[in-house]
This record gives structure tokens, C-alpha cells and sequence, in this order.
């Protein structure tokens, strides 16, 4: 298969990033707009291509889907140990191509309309352009420095339209809390590489990922502290994915990212971003399954399925919208991590593994249909308070009708894209953890209520009177809302196992109609709830709080987990660290120097007298020099 | 005349050019135009060095041996390696950018422009010298105008400063001269004359502990120049009070100077005495990176946190240089050159604020981007390069440093050090992100300017000057990496 | 030679002018005291070159014709230094050792 072409997938966005982030002043807001859509156009056509060429036309050798690699060096260290930079091209790699086209795409789009007469509308399409440049880069990444690189520039991307709105200090320190706890888990991510550059010998994926390589067989033969030093290198690359995945406790970050626009939260804090955590450990699937027997996935199962009842739990009791999504999120990409963490290897074996990467792809589907449909609330209300809205079923059909669907289909109610991809990750837990598969269900239910939640928050309840009376978005907006609502229908329909498994064979999935009719059943439960509570405004989700007392209350203040970080940077970084250090540098370190300087002041002070100014003094010692020099030779010539 | 003596030639002709010229223009031209020539000569020499070293396997090329004190065997002997040429280049780079930045000087400018030109006559001299002695001398050279450029044109109590700075400098030189005649008084340990050619003596087995003894010496005699951990503190006292231009030159280039001594005399003419001294030093390079990290934390003067993150990066240097392995010495030459730009930009914005705004307090300032859009972007694009962001030649550099630890030291105890150093990086961006959102993001602080003058010419070309090869490292490091690579060859064989 | 007078009896007397002269030297509190005193040491000192000339060498006249010179010396030394006390004098309208410090330090 001939991939020289994809290169240009990546290089687009970068050249139209170029283009205006050196232009900001000079182009047009109406034309940069145009600029960024059709740059991205073109990105998105290739990868369209791409994935028809590769899963369709010509990537399947054997009945296996083989893995295309076009590289060259960007930096040497020694003769195997290189950093390269060029494509990888294999199932996911390709689906995740697709993902971010078709979410970049209806994002840019989208935010035409949503960002116009915004100061920085250029700026703000060209830092667009950055991270759909280094989404492309991670997602293509052939060896575990490539995608730090592009990890980082992703991050960055993160860092700069969270602090989009500069001039609020709210987002600004949105901005560097998102970056600071990411770099922090990225740590680990670096410590990881550089533990498997030094034992694997290699950071490429195709040697890793082996599992007749020299790296998966001779897992055992290093050890330190009880584990493969392998282990400990995949647990802290997972570190890595976590953070960026938001995964407990490194979440912290991920709602006060709602400070940037919406369409970015769509863009990165939904579908395709916050994903590559998800993307890291599905990259290194086999390292993670057959080293140490899985540990390291045992490890990824648990932190995934303890973040998703986590976040789904905080979820149901935040009042901003963008709040609620953002919890929403992580619950979901605890679901893929789960999903992950209970897959196995060869065939049918490998459901985990194809249901998270499904899960994937729907929900990147419907949670940026959700953004964006909060983002179309937002600007007509100018408000993220669930107090502040109600009743918009009227004035926003659109926006209705579309969010409905985005949210039976995360609530995983048939026949919607959410409830293929869920089944299948419940048919996996099942399969292979059951403590991990009722959490999973209980999830479910939990998503369906808070879900239904805000939608009947914002388009039914309570009538209220709006100072201006909220319109529907404009066509710019309200298009990326139906195309993305057309593929949350239609989504869960993609026979996924047939393309996205771990060897690459594909096999064939089927219902599992128990596990379906109650994953189901607990989904619609958390929708009729609700519906009790939130279809008209009634007392009955106020008594259920206080009947919770004060759990309801943490879960509200997010189990404090702001607080618990704010006491370890503030208190502990800051003040016992960082300003002891600061003084004792003064005292100190820098005294000591000063001490030295003023001793020799000192010393001079005092032996200064000895020169007088008087020469009779001089003489005096002139004299007494000689004679007592004089002595000393004679004493010695007559001896 | 041949290509490197040009490098003492024309700044010496600069500065008698200078002392010919009167007034700020006349001055500024003069020295524009000389450090003009001398990138171009630097530039000149890279391609020249490429083409002889396709035809050259010495460790040195360009050679040129005169004998300048025949009784004690000194000699004016020059060459260059890979490395040499990297730092030579950045060294043209940020003088030529530190005149564009001095632009504006009022005071005395004649007399501080020669200065500038002096030390840049020293720093060349010292990249440039095979010979011990007429390194030393040329490191005094660069060192000693630093007192006047502070003392005269510097800030705040200057005096005090420049004195410490002084003070501690010539200080780490007695101890150097130590350690260097230590070294001579040993080069003829397999019989023959004494000698202060390096190349020769890199041949001569140093008795072993006489390397053990003199080690330190030569160590700690370049190290305090890169503020080793804990002979640091002249460091942030002497850019909070020096100029613009001169901070730039000293965090930029003159401090370079210590790593690249410690690497071509400690390391290479005492390599059994530095496997002996590392364990120690390499803690206190270790604690370096950390301490100054931390430290600049909790600073409020803009140039404070420059100083202490210097300290932190250049703890790097150390650090990586005594690690002992070539991927991680390529790292500490890439740091070097990377942190040379990176802070010189950062000084230069620095200055550029300061003069706009006199001030730099960061609690007083905030939201200048929206007032003063190049310079802010400049400064958020310098500070994410500096926090080691890919794309950026902090990264590259970084990226070898670490590497190239983790493969050398086996033992737990390296092993341990190697990640603490690798955590500073997240310290690192702490400071760096709490640095851009207060002075850059937020609202605007300064309460009485909502209009200050944008970025001039000169100052632009200054900072893109800067700019690119920061850029250029970052994302095509593979011509840099080979040249220095191959230098390393021949250093890393004496030391295992 | 001098009948009944050895060498050893003249060079105790140069001695003891010349240890006066230091004594004086150190001693004196006025600058031209000093400055007598200085012209003891080198009377003593010429003294010694013509007595020892004429005990060792009886036939040559070095040691004479040196005395002459060093007499010539001390008398342009002693004008100059006579110069520097009157331009002192006329400073700090003083000729007292005490006075003339400042150069300390």
C-alpha cells in the first residue's frame, strides 16, 4: 500500500497553523476562517481516502490487517537507539485519523459561527490548526519519542486555547493547571521511555509490540523491586496516558478546562485529546497484555474502572453544563481503559480491545455532538448554569432534537452508536472481571441519569423568561450538530470487529442479548429517573440531595481533590519547599560567600596598622629585619 | 591569514575602529557592522569546517601553532572541532543580537560597546585555544570587562555586583591556575618537555594521583563560571544588575564557557580523576538543577528567575558532562547552544519590558500581551522552548541529557539522580507557566500604561536573530547532533 | 697607618656613629634631625671606606675617591630632601615626623 501520501495529513494543518499564527494581525478574521476549514478539508479527504484504501482496498494481507511504516531518523543517540519521525499506519491509527478529521472538521466549522467578532478569531484558528497538526503527528507516531513529541504539542496546543480568553484569570490558571498536571504525569511518561530505551533497547512500536520479539519473550530477565523493569516502565507510561486521559487522581485538570471556548473543549477535551491516553495504551496493547502476564493492564482496568464511577458519581451533582460533559468525559475514558484492561489477545479474545477502541470512535461522536450542542445553549443563554436555562425545546429545535440523540446514545439506548459500543465493553468485563462488569453496569445507569439530567434541565423544566429571547444558533453551527447527530445514529452500525482487533485478524461480533437487555434496562431506569425529577420542576431531586447529606456534598465539591492539590502546591511546594529553599539560598548559601568577602575585610582591618605611614616605623623594622637576619647568619656561619 | 585568527583580528580592528568613532550612532554602526562580519565568519567557518572535515580526521582542524613564550614552552596553538564551531556560532549570534538590543545605550556608549567587543574577543580566544595558557588567558580576557560593563552601565547596586561577581570569578581562576599548572607541571610524566598543548598532553599518562589531586581544581575553577551549585549566588545578583546586553552575553555565552572547560581540560587531560571525582560532583550538579528550579519558584524579579533558572540548566550541563556518556555530553553541548539562545531572548525581553514598563516586579506587572502583542508572543513561544518543548532546541537537548544518563549509570544510586534531574523539568514548567500567566495572561496590571511603544527594528532583529537557530536545533537536530557526535569521539575514548 | 691605633678601635667608632645615625633616624622627631642623622650614617660609612682603604690597600685610592663620591651624593640627597621638607613645610606648616602620615594605607 502506497503511504507516502498521508505525510501530507499532518503538514496541511501545520502550513495553515504557519500561515496565520505569523499573520494573526494582517489576514482577515472572514478569510482565516475559510483558510482553516479548508486546509482541514483537505486533511480530512486524505484520511477519508486513507481509510477506505487501507481498511477496504489494500491493507489486508492473509485476512490480516498489516502495519505500514515510512520513517527516517531525526536524531541519532547511538546506532540502534534512534529517534525517528515519520507514519505508522495500522487499524487504529487510521480509525483515529478519522476521528479527528471528522471532529476537527465540524469543530472548525462550528466555530465560524461560534467565535465570530471574536478578537482573536485568527489566533484562535490557528492554534486550531497546531493541535490537529500534532493530533495527526501522535496518532501516525511510529516509536514511543515521536508520540512524546507530539504529546507535548498536543499538551501545548491544550495549554493555549484553554488560556484561550488570556485576559481571565480564571482561564489563565485553567490553562497552566491543565498543563502543569499534565507535564507532571508526562514525567512519568519520560522516565517510562527512557526505562524501555534502556531495556528494550528500542522505541519503536513494531519492535515493542512483537509478540514473538526479542522485548515481549525477555520481559523476565530484568527485574527491580519485585516487577520486570519493563512493568515498571509500561505502569509509567500509563502514568502518562492517565493524565492526559484524565484519569483519577490526575484528573484535576480536565474540568477547569471548560475555561476555553467550546468548540475546543469539543475538540479536545471530548473527542480526540483526552482519547490519547486511551490511544497510548492501545498502541502498546501487546506489551501491556503479554508482559508480567497483564499486570500493568490489571492495573489500567482498575484506574479506569474506578475513574469512570468516579466522575459519573461527581457528575450528577455539578450545575455547569460544560462541568457535567467534562466529568462525563472522564467516566467515559474510564470506559475504554476498562475496556482495555479486560481485553484479551487473539481473536474473539481481543472484544475489550475492539469495544474501547468502538467506544472510541461513538463516543467521540456523540460527546463532541454534546460540546457543541452545549456550546450552541451557551451562546444563545450566555450562561454555563443549569439555573440560568430551561425550557429552550421551544426556541432551539435544532439544538433539541441533536442533543436528545447525543444523549440516548451515550445513555446506550438501541439503536444508538453509544449502545453498540457499550454492549461490547460489558460483554468483555463480563467475560473477564466481574467486580469490573457491575461497576460498568452501574456506570451506565448513572451516565443515562445525569445525562437526562442536564437535558431536561436545559430544554424542559421550568419556563423561564430570558432578557433576550434565546434564537437557534446560526447554519454554521447547527450543520456540524446534525452531521455529527446522523453519525451518532449511525455509528454503532460500523461492523468494528471486523476491522479494529489486536492481531489484526477481525472476527465477528454478535449481541449478546442478556448482557444487552440489561445494560439497557439499568439505562433506561437512570432515564426515567430522571425524567422523574427534572422533567418539570418538582422538589424531588432536592430531598434525594439532603437524603445524601453530606456525601452529596463532597461529590459536589468533587471529593476535594482541587483542595488536596492546592494544599500540595500551594502549602507544600510553595511554602516548604520552594520558599526555604529561596531563603536558605540567601542566607546560606549566598552568606557563606558574603561571609568570606567580609572576613578578608575584616583580616585586612586588622592587620592594616602595620602600615603606618610613618617611615620611622618602616625603618625600625628595616633595621630589626636586618639584624635579626644578621643574627640568624651568624648563628649559622659559626656553628 | 587563516579563518580562526580572524576571530581575534576583527574584533581587535572593531574596537580600534571604536575607539576612533564618537557618539551613539557612530559607535553603534561601528560595532553592528563588526559583529556582522564576525557571524559571517562564523557562519564561513561552519561550511569550511564541513568541507575539512571530509578530508580531515584530526581531533582538531584549521591548526596553527606559533610560539608566543618559548622558556615555558607556551604557544599561540589553535584549532577547532565540532564543538568549538557550534559555540563559536552561537557565540556571533548573541553578540551580534546583544548589539541590536543595546541599541538605545545613552551612557558612555563608545566605552561599553568595546567592552562588548572585548568579551567577545576573550570567549572566541577561549573556543579557539588548544593551548592551556593561552586559554586561561583568554578566559580572563572575558571574564575581566564583565566588572565594568556591570559596574558602569549596570542597575541597582551594581557596585556591590559586580564586585561579587568579580571576586568569585577570579577566585575560581586562582584556583584554576592551579589546577592548570598542576596539569603542566605533569605533562611530561612519559618523559619529554613540559607542555600546555592539550592535544599532546591528552597523550601523556598523568600520573594517577596527581589527576586525583588536580581534578578538583581544574573542575571547580570552570564550573563556578556555569554556577555550580553552591558557588552560584554571584549569579543572580550580577544579571539582576548588569544591562541588558551584558546579561545576554553572560548567561548566553560567557557562562558556556565553564562546561566547555570543564569538558575540554577537566575531562579530556584528567579522565581517570574525573571517573574518581563524579560520584561527588555529579550530586552537586544534581542539587543544582533542583535548588535552582525551586528557587526561582519563589523569585518576583524577573531577572532573579532567569538567573536561578540558569543555574537549573546549567546544572544540566554539569550534570550531563559528568555522567560520562557521549549521548549525554551531545546533550550538554545541544544545552549549551539552546540555553545560550533561549536565555539570551529571555534577557533581551526581559530588557524590553524593563524599558517600557520600568519595572520587574512580576506582582506589578500582568496582561502585557494584549498592550505589547510581539513581545508577549515572543515571550510565551521563548518560555514554552525553555520549559523543553519539542520543536524547540531545549527539547533536543534535554532529550540527549536524559538518554544518554540513563544508559550510562547502571547503579541505582545514577539511576535515582538521573530522575530527580529529569523531574526538575515539571519544577521547570512551573515556573515557567506561573512566569507567562502573570506577566503575559491576566489583566492588565499596570495601572498607567495602556499604550506602550511596540517592538522597534532593531529589537525585533535581535530577538528573531535569537529566535531561529532555537527553532532550527529544535526541529532538524540531525546535522548538529552528527557534528558534535563525531567530535565527541575522541573524548569519550580517553575517559573510558 | 696610625701609630697605636688598630683598625678595630676606628670601625668601633664608625660603628657607633653609624648605629647613632640609625638610632637618630628612628628616633627624631624633627625632619631635619632625620635628615642630620641620615648624614651620620653615611659619614660613618665613608669613614669605613677610607679607613679599611687605607689598612688593606695602602697603595690605591678607590676607597678615597668613593668617599668623595658618596659625599657628593649625600649633598645633592640632602638638598633634595632639604627641597621636599620646605615644600612639605610650606603644605602643612610642619617639619614634625608626626605630621607627615598621610601616605598609609
Amino acid at each position: 500500500m502506497n503511504i507516502s501520501y498521508i505525510v501530507l495529513i499532518p503538514l496541511v494543518p501545520l502550513a495553515v497553523f504557519l500561515l496565520l499564527g505569523l499573520n494573526s494581525q494582517k489576514i482577515k478574521p472572514a478569510i482565516s476562517g475559510y483558510i482553516g476549514v479548508l486546509g482541514l478539508s483537505v486533511s480530512a479527504a486524505l484520511s477519508f481516502y486513507t481509510a477506505y484504501q487501507y481498511f477496504l482496498v489494500d491493507g489486508k494481507v492473509d485476512g490480516v490487517y498489516q502495519t505500514f511504516v515510512n520513517k527516517s531518523v531525526w536524531m541519532n543517540f547511538t546506532d540502534t537507539l534512534h529517534i525517528d519521525m515519520g507514519i505508522l499506519i495500522d487499524p487504529i491509527s487510521v480509525m483515529m485519523l478519522v476521528i479527528v478529521s471528522i471532529v476537527s472538521l465540524m469543530v472548525h466549522i462550528y466555530s465560524r459561527g461560534y467565535m465570530k467578532g471574536d478578537d482573536g478569531y485568527t489566533r484562535f484558528f490557528s492554534f486550531l490548526s497546531l493541535f490537529t497538526f500534532s493530533m495527526y503527528g501522535l496518532v501516525l507516531a511510529t516509536n514511543l519519542f515521536q508520540i512524546y513529541i507530539f504529546w507535548e504539542l498536543v499538551g501545548v496546543s491544550s495549554f493555549l486555547l484553554i488560556g484561550y480568553y488570556y485576559t481571565k484569570p480564571s482561564a489563565v490558571s485553567a490553562a497552566k493547571k491543565a498543563f502543569i498536571v499534565t507535564r507532571f504525569a508526562d514525567l512519568g511518561f519520560l522516565i517510562g521511555i527512557l526505562i524501555m530505551g534502556y531495556f528494550a533497547g528500542s522505541y519503536d512500536f513494531e519492535t515493542l509490540n512483537n509478540p514473538e520479539g526479542s522485548v515481549i519473550l525477555n520481559w523476565a530477565s530484568t527485574s527491580f523491586m519485585g516487577l520486570s523493569a519493563i512493568t515498571w516502565a509500561l505502569i509509567l507510561i500509563f502514568m502518562g496516558g492517565a493524565g492526559k486521559s484524565a484519569m483519577f487522581p490526575l484528573h484535576i485538570w480536565l474540568p477547569d478546562a471548560m475555561e476555553g471556548p467550546t468548540p475546543v473543549s469539543a475538540l479536545i477535551h471530548a473527542a480526540t485529546m483526552v482519547v490519547a491516553g486511551v490511544f497510548l495504551v492501545a498502541r502498546l496493547f501487546p506489551m501491556f497484555y503479554f508482559v508480567e502476564n497483564g499486570f500493568a493492564l490489571n492495573i489500567v482496568a482498575y484506574v479506569g474502572a474506578f475513574s469512570a464511577l468516579f466522575a459519573a458519581i461527581i457528575a450528577i451533582t455539578q450545575t455547569d453544563i460544560k462541568r457535567v460533559l467534562a466529568f462525563s468525559t472522564m467516566s467515559q475514558l474510564g470506559y475504554m481503559m476498562l475496556a482495555l484492561g479486560v481485553s484479551g489477545y487473539d481473536g474473539h479474545e481481543g472484544v475489550g480491545y475492539m469495544a474501547s477502541m468502538f467506544h472510541l470512535f461513538t463516543h467521540a461522536m456523540f460527546k463532541a455532538l454534546l460540546f457543541l450542542g452545549a456550546g450552541s445553549v451557551i451562546h444563545a443563554v450566555h450562561s454555563n448554569y443549569l439555573k440560568d436555562m430551561g425550557g429552550l425545546r421551544k426556541y432551539m429545535p435544532i439544538t433539541n432534537i441533536t442533543f436528545l440523540i447525543a444523549a440516548l446514545a451515550i445513555a446506550g439506548v438501541p439503536p444508538f452508536a453509544g449502545f453498540w459500543s457499550k454492549d461490547e465493553i460489558l460483554v468483555a468485563a463480563f467475560e473477564h472481571n466481574k467486580l469490573i462488569y457491575y461497576i460498568g453496569v452501574f456506570v451506565a445507569g448513572l451516565t443515562a441519569f445525569y445525562m437526562f439530567r442536564i437535558y431536561f434541565g436545559i430544554f424542559w423544566g421550568k419556563d423561564k423568561t430570558y432578557e433576550h429571547t434565546p434564537h437557534e444558533s446560526p447554519l454554521s453551527m447547527t450543520i456540524p450538530l446534525m452531521f455529527l447527530a446522523v453519525l451518532s445514529i449511525v455509528g454503532g452500525f460500523i461492523p468494528f470487529s471486523e476491522f479494529i482487533t489486536p492481531d489484526g485478524a477481525g472476527f465477528e461480533a454478535h449481541l449478546n442479548y442478556p448482557l444487552a437487555a440489561i445494560a439497557t434496562g439499568v439505562g433506561l431506569i437512570g432515564i426515567v429517573l430522571a425524567w422523574m425529577f427534572y422533567k418539570n420542576e418538582n422538589s424531588l431531586s432536592d430531598r434525594f440531595a439532603l437524603a445524601f447529606g453530606p456525601f452529596y456534598k463532597w461529590a459536589s465539591d468533587k471529593f476535594y481533590f482541587d483542595e488536596i492539590y492546592l494544599f500540595i502546591t500551594k502549602k507544600i511546594i510553595f511554602n516548604l519547599i520552594s520558599a526555604p529553599i529561596a531563603k536558605f539560598d540567601k542566607r546560606y548559601v549566598d552568606g557563606t560567600m558574603e561571609g568570606i568577602g567580609n572576613k578578608t575585610v575584616l583580616l585586612s582591618d586588622k592587620i592594616k596598622g602595620l602600615q603606618s605611614g610613618k617611615f620611622q616605623d618602616y625603618a625600625f623594622s628595616f633595621v630589626m629585619g636586618a639584624v635579626i637576619i644578621a643574627l640568624v647568619f651568624i648563628y649559622l656561619w659559626t656553628n | 591569514m587563516d579563518i580562526l585568527t580572524l576571530f581575534i583580528i576583527v574584533p581587535i580592528i572593531t574596537i580600534i575602529a571604536l575607539v576612533f568613532s564618537k557618539g551613539l550612532e557612530r559607535s553603534r554602526l561601528v560595532s553592528m557592522i563588526g559583529s556582522i562580519i564576525q557571524l559571517g565568519m562564523a557562519i564561513n567557518l561552519i561550511f569550511a569546517y564541513f568541507k575539512e572535515r571530509a578530508v580531515n580526521t584530526d581531533i582538531m582542524v584549521f591548526t596553527k601553532d606559533l610560539v608566543w613564550f618559548k622558556s615555558f614552552n607556551i604557544h599561540y596553538n589553535i584549532g577547532v572541532d565540532g564543538i568549538s564551531v557550534a559555540l563559536i556560532l552561537l557565540t556571533a549570534i548573541v553578540v551580534l543580537a546583544g548589539v541590536f538590543i543595546s541599541w538605545k545605550t545613552s551612557e558612555l556608549p563608545k566605552e561599553f560597546f568595546i567592552s562588548l567587543i572585548v568579551l567577545s574577543l576573550g570567549v572566541y580566544g577561549v573556543f579557539i585555544s588548544i593551548d592551556l595558557f593561552t586559554l586561561f588567558v583568554f578566559f580572563e580576557i572575558a571574564v575581566i570587562p564583565m566588572y565594568l560593563l556591570i559596574g558602569i552601565w549596570g542597575s541597582g547596586p551594581r557596585e556591590y555586583s559586580a564586585m561579587k561577581l568579580t571576586l568569585m570569578l577570579m577566585g575560581a581562576s586562582a584556583v584554576l591556575l592551579v589546577g592548570i599548572l598542576g596539569i603542566y607541571f605533569n605533562s611530561n610524566a612519559d618523559g619529554g618537555a613540559l607542555t600546555f598543548n592539550i592535544l599532546d598532553i591528552a597523550q601523556v599518562h598523568i600520573p594517577l594521583a596527581a589527576q586525583k589531586l588536580f581534578f578538583p581544581f581544574v573542575f571547580i575553577g570552570f564550573a563556578v563560571i556555569s554556577a555550580l551549585f553552591p558557588f552560584h549566588t554571584w549569579s543572580p545578583d550580577g544579571h539582576a544588575s548588569a544591562p541588558t546586553a551584558v546579561s545576554m552575553l553572560h548567561a548566553g555565552v560567557l557562562m558556556k564557557l565553564g562546561g566547555y572547560g570543564v569538558f575540554r581540560v577537566a575531562m579530556f587531560l584528567l579522565p581517570a580523576g574525573a571517573l574518581h571525582w563524579s560520584w561527588f560532583f555529579i550530586i552537586l550538579a544534581a542539587i543544582g538543577v533542583v535548588y535552582g528550579a525551586f528557587s526561582a519558584i519563589r523569585q518576583t524579579d524577573l531577572k532573579y528567575i532567569n538567573a536561578y533558572a540558569s543555574v537549573s540548566h546549567l546544572g544540566l550541563v554539569l550534570f550531563a558532562l559528568l555522567t560520562l556518556n557521549k549521548i549525554a555530553w551531545n546533550g550538554a553541548i545541544i544545552q549549551s547552544l539552546s540555553h545560550g539562545l533561549l536565555t539570551a531572548l529571555f534577557f533581551a525581553l526581559i530588557g524590553m519590558i524593563y524599558g517600557r514598563t520600568h519595572t520587574r516586579d512580576i506582582t506589578k506587572l500582568g496582561g502585557m500581551m494584549k498592550i505589547l502583542p510581539f513581545i508577549g508572543a515572543i515571550y510565551v513561544i521563548t518560555g514554552l522552548a525553555y520549559l523543553g518543548l519539542p520543536g524547540f532546541s531545549g527539547f533536543v537537548a534535554e532529550m540527549n541529557i536524559f538518554v544518554g544518563a540513563f544508559q550510562q549509570n547502571a547503579d541505582t544510586f545514577n539511576r535515582v539522580l538521573t530522575i530527580l534531574v529529569v523531574s526538575s523539568i515539571v519544577v521547570t514548567s512551573v515556573y515557567i507557566l506561573r512566569l507567562v500567566g502573570k506577566i503575559m495572561m491576566g489583566p492588565l496590571e499596570t495601572n498607567d500604561v495602556s499604550d506602550l511603544p511596540k517592538a522597534t527594528w532593531y529589537e525585533k532583529t535581535g530577538i528573531l536573530l535569537l529566535m531561529l537557530p532555537v527553532i532550527g536545533i529544535g526541529v532538524a537536530p540531525f546535522w548538529l547532533s552528527e557534528m558534535i557526535m563525531k567530535s565527541l569521539e575522541p573524548f569519550i575514548q580517553g575517559v573510558l | 697607618m696610625i701609630a697605636g691605633i688598630s683598625i678595630y678601635e676606628i670601625l668601633t667608632v664608625t660603628s657607633i656613629l653609624f648605629f647613632i645615625g640609625i638610632y637618630g633616624f628612628i628616633t627624631r622627631k624633627n625632619l631635619i634631625s632625620v635628615l642630620i642623622s641620615i648624614e651620620l650614617i653615611l659619614n660613618a660609612s665613608v669613614i669605613n671606606f677610607v679607613v679599611l682603604n687605607k689598612y688593606l690597600y695602602p697603595d690605591m685610592l678607590q676607597g678615597v675617591i668613593f668617599s668623595i663620591f658618596i659625599i657628593a651624593v649625600a649633598a645633592a640627597e640632602t638638598a633634595l630632601a632639604v627641597s621636599i621638607i620646605i615644600n612639605l613645610y610650606r603644605q602643612i606648616s610642619s617639619v614634625e615626623v608626626k605630621d607627615t602620615e598621610v601616605m598609609k594605607y
